[in-house]
């Protein structure tokens, strides 16, 4: 959707004796720029764009008695205090259990997508069946609606079914297949199969059960990782549906967490807050190192949001 | 994207080499084409979204929009009051200054940020080795950025003592802290939404290698300058790309709220600078118990990003390029 095609058939409004004489296939604006030059901005920008992440790293090793009086990027007296205090937890629940929560979810949210993403992006492009043009465009039409138009009522519908302050109402859109973007990347998938394969498997008496996980599951792997990791770090990153949902400190996630910590402890104890800000982001900077080319091909490809 | 390729019957291969025309679909063939047990297995394989859709998307917003016209406190029934929300809204200081600091949160930052994007994109571009490593540095922040880890830190970062301006004080510059001072909120929150440009980088680099290298060879032939190459080539070519980037990225634009909700403690302090639309419409709904006046909200929210990708399309006919068409 997003990537243009090169298209050989381009006019290209230039005469042919002109065109002989452009010589080798490069870009000419390339000459210009010596390379040097190219790799210092380039080498300067990933400074800058990497400076927040690199300074909340040394901000949690400073010592309280230091912000403030030591300006620098480094800490003259580096420790772990800040990180040794903030595992004892706060509000009386220990930090570990905000891992756990988080966990869950993440895993919930993961196991819930992958399932019901990939059932509904089968049935949108292999199977034929009535209103699936019109609903394929509902599902599209979801992708740009903006999830606050929605909140007030999900939160009626899950108060009323009591499930305010449990997990439920998080996980329930997962497993329901809310999130259009995972539906339409697998969708975009497995579009690009071999249609042959089905076909062989169907007359050998398959039905769309036995294509679906012995055939497209097995074949749609890369578009299921990507999927997952997403899926994981928007869960472990979420802020307002824990806010809306989860009232009690011992089921709050991360993020709920971190505001406790924000609000309570920022002007007292500055360390320790970068110190969880830090611990929070730990696991999503691990998935993105390891699985950085899934993730960036899936943007890429899909216009997949970050 | 064409869906017509996907939802092909699947007889449709066969058909088409047998002795069957390919389209007899299309010319309405009271040939019944579709197997019954096609829609039922479409059908079985589609109930969870469907649930979905109906239980959680569609639903919920027909219910906002009879909200949106009631007073309604969660405890007692809603009761209906007609335009009241609205005219309430009209005459409401709060959602007006909402209103105003999305908006320009929206309209400047945005391009701001695809700009950031586009310019990264074309450096990267130039050289073919090694940017992979950017490409994936440069992204990172887009997967994080909303967190609010990272709210926490751009706090810490534009605090009196932070390092932004401990940086900008050996330049001369004095800003006395970012996060205390209403007018400066703006400018940090639209440096946080451009140091997330890496998303919209990424969907830029796969567009510009799109972009024929034959093209620039001809504007150099005809003598073309870097820029007019600029203008008059990747610009076109890269259109549908911009197209969808402004699209997402505005959408998304209008919906910050943990970041908004974290600097400004969950208050839009100070002085309102913080309280976007989303986190005024939380405030409403889940501080003040005014579900329906935070329903009208809502669908105003919709309405706006509904003309905004109205207004996108309409003038895309203008400005968007697609690869063979003719002019």
């Amino acid at each position: 959707m997003t990537t243009i095609e090169s298209n050989p058939a381009v006019p290209v409004p230039v005469d042919p004796e002109n065109r002989r004489q452009s010589g080798p296939r490069r870009r000419p604006m390339r000459r210009h720029i010596p390379t040097a030059l190219w790799i210092v901005g380039i080498l300067a920008l990933t400074a800058v764009v990497l400076y927040p992440l690199l300074w909340m790293v040394s901000a949690s090793l400073k010592p309280n008695s230091e912000f403030g009086s030591n300006q620098g990027f480094f800490p003259e007296n580096p420790t772990f205090d800040n990180f040794v205090k903030v595992m004892q937890g706060i509000a009386g629940i220990p930090t570990w259990k905000f891992f756990l929560n988080s966990l869950i979810l993440g895993v919930g949210a993961v196991i819930g997508t992958v399932i019901s993403s990939s059932m509904a992006a089968y049935a949108f492009s292999r199977i034929n069946f009535r209103g699936s043009k019109i609903l394929f465009a509902a599902m599209i039409g979801t992708l740009l609606l903006p999830f606050h138009v929605l909140i007030i009522p999900q939160y009626i519908i899950f108060r009323n079914l009591g499930l305010i302050d449990t997990f439920w109402p998080l996980l329930a859109g997962k497993f329901l297949a809310t999130e259009a973007f995972f539906v339409f990347l697998m969708v975009q998938f497995i579009r690009n199969l071999p249609r042959e394969l089905d076909e062989a498997a169907r007359i050998d008496g398959c039905g769309h059960g036995r294509i679906f996980l012995s055939i497209t599951l097995p074949l749609i792997k890369p578009a299921l990782i990507t999927s997952s990791i997403f899926a994981f770090i928007w869960s472990w990153n979420d802020f307002l549906g824990p806010l809306l949902y989860l009232n009690s400190p011992d089921k709050y996630p991360l993020p709920l967490a971190l505001r406790i910590f924000n609000d309570q402890t920022s002007t007292s104890d500055y360390g320790a807050t970068i110190a969880i800000s830090v611990l929070a982001l730990l696991p999503v900077m691990l998935f993105f190192i390891i699985f950085q080319r899934f993730l960036v091909d899936g943007v890429a490809t899909q216009g997949l949001k970050g | 994207m064409t869906t017509d390729s996907a939802h092909a019957p699947t007889t449709h291969r066969t058909a088409a080499s047998g002795t069957r025309p390919a389209d007899l679909r299309r010319t309405g063939t009271p040939r019944r084409r579709r197997p019954r047990r096609d829609s039922v297995a479409g059908y079985v394989f589609l109930s969870p979204w469907l649930l979905g859709f109906v239980g959680l998307t569609l639903g919920p917003m027909l219910a906002s929009l009879y909200l949106a016209f009631t007073d309604y406190n969660l405890f007692t029934a809603p009761e209906w009051t007609g335009l009241d929300n609205l005219t309430r809204m009209a005459n409401d200081d709060r959602f007006w200054g909402s209103v105003k600091i999305t908006l320009i949160y929206v309209l400047v930052g945005t391009p701001i940020k695809l700009a950031a994007a586009l310019a990264v994109a074309m450096l990267l571009n130039y050289k073919a080795r090694g940017t992979a490593f950017f490409r994936s540095a440069f992204y990172a922040p887009s997967l994080i950025g909303a967190s609010v880890s990272i709210a926490i830190v751009w706090r810490a970062m534009f605090s009196t003592d932070g390092p932004v301006d401990g940086t900008l004080s050996l330049f001369g510059i004095t800003m006395g802290g970012w996060i205390g001072n209403p007018s400066l909120i703006m400018p940090m929150m639209i440096l946080l939404a451009v140091w997330q440009f890496g998303a919209p980088m990424v969907i830029f680099l796969a567009g510009l290698k799109g972009v024929p290298a034959e093209l620039y060879e001809a504007a150099s032939v005809d003598g073309a300058k870097a820029w007019r190459k600029f203008i008059s080539v990747t610009i076109p070519m890269l259109s549908p790309v911009i197209f969808f980037n402004l699209l997402l990225e505005m959408i998304n634009a209008f919906q910050i709220f943990a970041s908004a909700y974290i600097i400004g403690s969950g208050t839009g302090g100070p002085g309102g600078a913080t309280n976007f639309y989303t986190v005024y419409l939380y405030t409403r709904a889940f501080t003040n118990n005014q579900m329906g006046y935070a329903s009208a909200m809502a669908w105003v929210l919709l309405l706006a990003v509904g003309v905004l990708a109205f207004i996108l399309f309409r003038t895309s006919k203008n400005w968007v390029h697609y690869a063979g068409d003719s002019k």
